[in-house]
């Protein structure tokens, strides 16, 4: 039933559009629908649109890595030493709240135009989004079962291993989900700026052309690149948290 | 299986203590709640006590602080001579709570000690399933936590304490949530482990019946702020046969005087004799 009222919403919203935007005069700026597929389908064709969202891919996914990865390291050592994450709480918030765009010139002058200035742009944003969610996820660590553990003869490795981390993955996730349109943020600004390849290039490539239905064409395939690198973190939490699932599955208890 | 196979002792004054609590106090809140006020207490080694009184009359208080979760307000704790200062690793606890990791499988959760103890893959898995038919849970080794009821619940945490045999056993109503059937069973299981393996145990618990059965020595608290209101020695043998106890006259007594002692703090308005502030 929804999937059907959701088509539904989808081809009257495309039909009024696709009448509107001539009657009105509007092409120029709106695109038709039938335009905007026609471009998309020469883009698909000639290869072109799969070798720059291929490079965009590779710089999202590559800081979504690099910022991940750090933010997740640095979220649980400062969320484990409660003095360091004091004495660096005024820095990280000072560096937090610089937006990271500002950056890009500067990552330009250090790293070039190349595709490692978009790495390291989208992963210091997505370094941000993660290392706070890990770092919350880690202080809000049962202390009941740390209790329990440490009984046991736990040590730190076996607490990290055991409680923490697997505890704090739920708040990982958590930033790292919302990490997926910053890390493209990220890649795609850095080549609005600077590139000659990706999607962003071709997106002010084709507006300086004024060509809309171009732009249009590759903000679909941004979308598209969204949802899929979206349904990969999903699928990447089933398989590291199989007991989510089964709180799912259960009969809710009152 | 190793181990002295000393009996309980039944003179528990007599031996070196091996848990001491004295003068033992803690407020929480900065003050504004006493828990447990001038607890002074000596378990003898091996001996199996219970605990019982009011809920909320600090019971699971005193386990915690024998635990070294946190430090009483006033007095001290001494486990083997030693103030109890910091987490104390020769006890093993099982909380009124399960507190059993919710992305751990049943088997996993299980697990746990042993895999601290750096125990062998392939031993770790006889052992735990070994642990999972002791408590009746053969076959739901798979299962999640939150799949289970609080019952299944209960019996894995008493599965996991058994997995990393403490010298001592402390433990919050440990049966409450358990079917008749069931609760007998791992009280039998229970009380012939510690017998072999000379455990000592404190047993908190609000079943007066189970606090006879179980203990050599019944500990009845007041309502808060808990003070030991009285020590009974129950006089029953330490290997009784807790399947045909409830025929025992001497048992049955037993139970009758704990229950007189501990009803009349219900009603309202009435405090225990010679106890008013």
């Amino acid at each position: 039933m929804i999937p059907l009222i959701q088509a539904a919403i989808v081809a009257v919203f495309l039909g009024t559009w696709q009448m509107l935007s001539p009657a009105l005069g509007l092409q120029f700026f709106f695109a038709t629908p039938l335009a905007v597929f026609q471009s998309l389908w020469a883009l698909m064709k000639s290869g072109l649109l799969f070798y720059h969202a291929g490079i965009t891919s590779l710089e999202a996914v590559a800081g979504f890595l690099l910022g991940g990865t750090l933010g997740m390291g640095i979220g649980i050592l400062l969320g484990r030493h409660q003095l360091l994450a004091k004495v660096l709480a005024p820095f990280l918030t000072a560096i937090y709240s610089l937006p990271k765009a500002a950056l890009a010139p500067l990552f330009i002058l250090w790293f070039g135009i190349g595709i490692d200035m978009k790495i390291f742009l989208a992963g210091s944003i997505v370094f941000f989004l993660v290392f706070l969610n890990t770092f919350h996820g880690v202080r809000e660590v049962s202390h009941e079962q740390i209790a329990i553990l440490r009984l046991m003869k736990a040590n730190e490795r076996h607490l990290l291993t055991k409680v923490i981390i697997p505890s704090a993955i739920v708040w990982v996730f958590a930033g790292l989900r919302l990490s997926v349109p910053y890390a493209l943020i990220g890649a795609i600004l850095g080549e609005i700026i600077a590139a000659n390849r990706g999607l962003g290039f071709l997106i002010s490539s084709a507006a300086g052309r004024f060509d809309t239905a171009g732009t249009f064409a590759a903000l679909i395939a941004i979308m598209f690149l969204a949802l899929v690198l979206n349904r990969a973190i999903t699928f990447a939490e089933g398989r590291l948290m199989p007991w989510r699932a089964a709180e799912e599955g259960r009969e809710v208890p009152i | 299986m190793p181990g002295p196979t000393a009996p309980p002792s039944r003179k528990s004054s007599e031996a070196l203590p091996l848990i001491e609590f004295r003068n033992v106090g803690k407020t929480f809140a900065r003050g504004a709640l006493e828990a447990v006020r001038d607890v002074n207490l000596s378990v003898a080694p091996g001996e199996f006590l219970t605990l019982v009184g009011p809920s909320g009359c600090g019971k699971s208080t005193l386990l915690n602080m024998t635990a070294g979760l946190f430090l009483p307000t006033t007095g001290e704790v001494r486990y083997a001579g030693a103030v109890v200062a910091d987490i104390n690793v020769r006890v093993g606890y099982m909380t009124q709570v399960d507190h059993l990791l919710p992305w751990r499988t049943l088997a996993g959760n299980i697990a746990v000690p042993l895999e601290i103890a750096g125990r062998p893959k392939r031993e770790i898995a006889a052992e735990v399933e070994r642990l999972m038919t002791l408590v009746g849970l053969t076959g739901f080794g798979a299962s999640y936590p939150s799949q289970l009821s609080g019952g299944m619940r209960k019996r894995a945490a008493l599965a996991r304490l058994f997995a990393y045999d403490p010298e001592t056993l402390l433990m919050d109503e440990p049966f409450a949530a358990l079917d008749a059937q069931m609760r007998l069973v791992l009280q039998v299981e229970l009380k012939r482990l510690c017998r072999l393996l000379g455990k000592t145990v404190l047993f908190v618990t609000h079943d007066v019946d189970e606090a006879v059965a179980l203990g050599d020595r019944c500990i009845v608290f007041t309502s808060r702020p808990g003070r030991v209101r009285q020590a009974i020695t129950v006089d029953l043998p330490g290997d009784r046969d807790l399947r045909v106890l409830r025929y025992d006259p001497a048992y049955l007594a037993q139970c009758g005087a704990l229950w007189r002692l501990l009803t009349p703090p219900v009603e309202p308005a009435v405090a225990p004799q010679g106890r008013r502030e």
